[in-house]
């Protein structure tokens, strides 16, 4: 009962996610500009969610890039989208990490059109990693090097630390 | 036991929202200025504590108390920091100040899209959600002063 529950609601956001890059491609005749779109709005949900994350999860700050990687792969994904990706393709300075996803919740239902080849679909996910860990002082570079939808074997998004985002006294406080 | 006054900042340092119960005694200064320098505090306390710890912490920060009052302190991963005033009688209230962030901030404010996160809360539910929770506190206390 629950489990289908659930499965509706989700189709529910896949749904509504699909009208939404489709109403997107209509309006921009340029598929880089729905995928700028696409990671926008995802940035603008990210920094909410990640509030909604925090509250509900109770997770503390984490120190170290690994760290940041199971909470998202493990607590994170599986709250919001009902899977676990896996972690996998550490750089050798821990400071990159790919998320393989199995099943992509956001395609179940979609075939590209050819004349959509440069469209990243779920480029949403990107943005909301970007935003959400902005929000926790992380500055990171969120993107797709493998779809599904592309013909790809799996779904991969790369993720590469940029920085720690330091926090400032306010001004005209000394 | 009694609650005196109540604090919200973002990780900007804006102070989002303030309200007080039993407060006797005013700053004396204006609002915008008790803010910043509670703020300022805040920041600079953190800092000490951070640093002059001899043994790697996990929370930080928790509390400080005088004579008279005590500061319980709150901060989450994403920067929002939670100030509530009582007096010396109140214990550690680590979870209050938890609920306070996510059953009344994340749900009213976070989750309302016309609220904007880096400016003092206006939205009246939030208010009264707030002022309800807080005097429903055990240690709550109408007759105290």
């Amino acid at each position: 009962m629950l489990l289908k529950m659930v499965q509706k609601s989700s189709e529910l956001f896949t749904l509504t996610y699909g009208a939404l890059v489709t109403q997107l491609c209509k309006d921009y005749e340029n598929d880089e500009d729905v995928n700028k779109q696409l990671d926008k709005m995802g940035y603008n949900i990210g920094v909410r969610l990640i509030e909604d994350f925090l509250a509900r999860s109770n997770v503390g700050r984490c120190h170290d890039f690994r760290e940041t990687a199971d909470v998202i792969a493990k607590v994170a994904f599986k709250m919001y989208l009902g899977i676990t990706p896996s972690i996998t393709n550490w750089s050798p300075a821990g400071d990159e990490f790919s998320l393989i996803l199995e099943n992509n919740p956001l395609v179940d239902f979609v075939e590209l059109p050819d004349n959509h080849s440069s469209l990243i679909y779920s480029n949403l996910l990107c943005g909301v990693l970007r935003g959400a860990l902005e929000m926790v002082q992380m500055a990171v570079d969120v993107k797709f090097v493998q779809d599904t939808l592309k013909g790809d074997g799996v779904t991969e998004i790369r993720m590469k630390f940029v920085k720690r985002i330091e926090d400032n006294l306010p001004a005209g406080e000394e | 036991m009694t609650v005196h006054n109540l604090y919200l900042f973002d990780r900007n340092g804006i102070c989002l929202h303030y309200s007080e119960w039993h407060r006797k005694k005013q700053a004396g200064i204006s609002k915008e200025e008790e803010f910043k320098l509670m703020y300022g505090m805040l920041f600079s306390m953190r800092s000490f504590v951070g640093k002059m710890s001899p043994v790697d912490m996990k929370d930080g920060f928790l509390a400080f108390q005088t004579s008279k009052y005590k500061l319980h302190y709150y901060e989450t991963p994403s920067g929002l920091k939670v100030v509530m005033n009582t007096d010396l009688g109140v214990g550690n209230i680590r979870d209050v100040l938890h609920q306070i962030y996510s059953n009344i901030y994340v749900e009213f404010v976070v989750k309302n899209p016309l609220c904007s996160l880096s400016e003092p809360i206006q939205s009246e539910l939030f208010r009264a959600k707030l002022d309800g929770f807080i005097r429903g506190l055990p240690f709550f206390s109408a007759r105290a002063g």
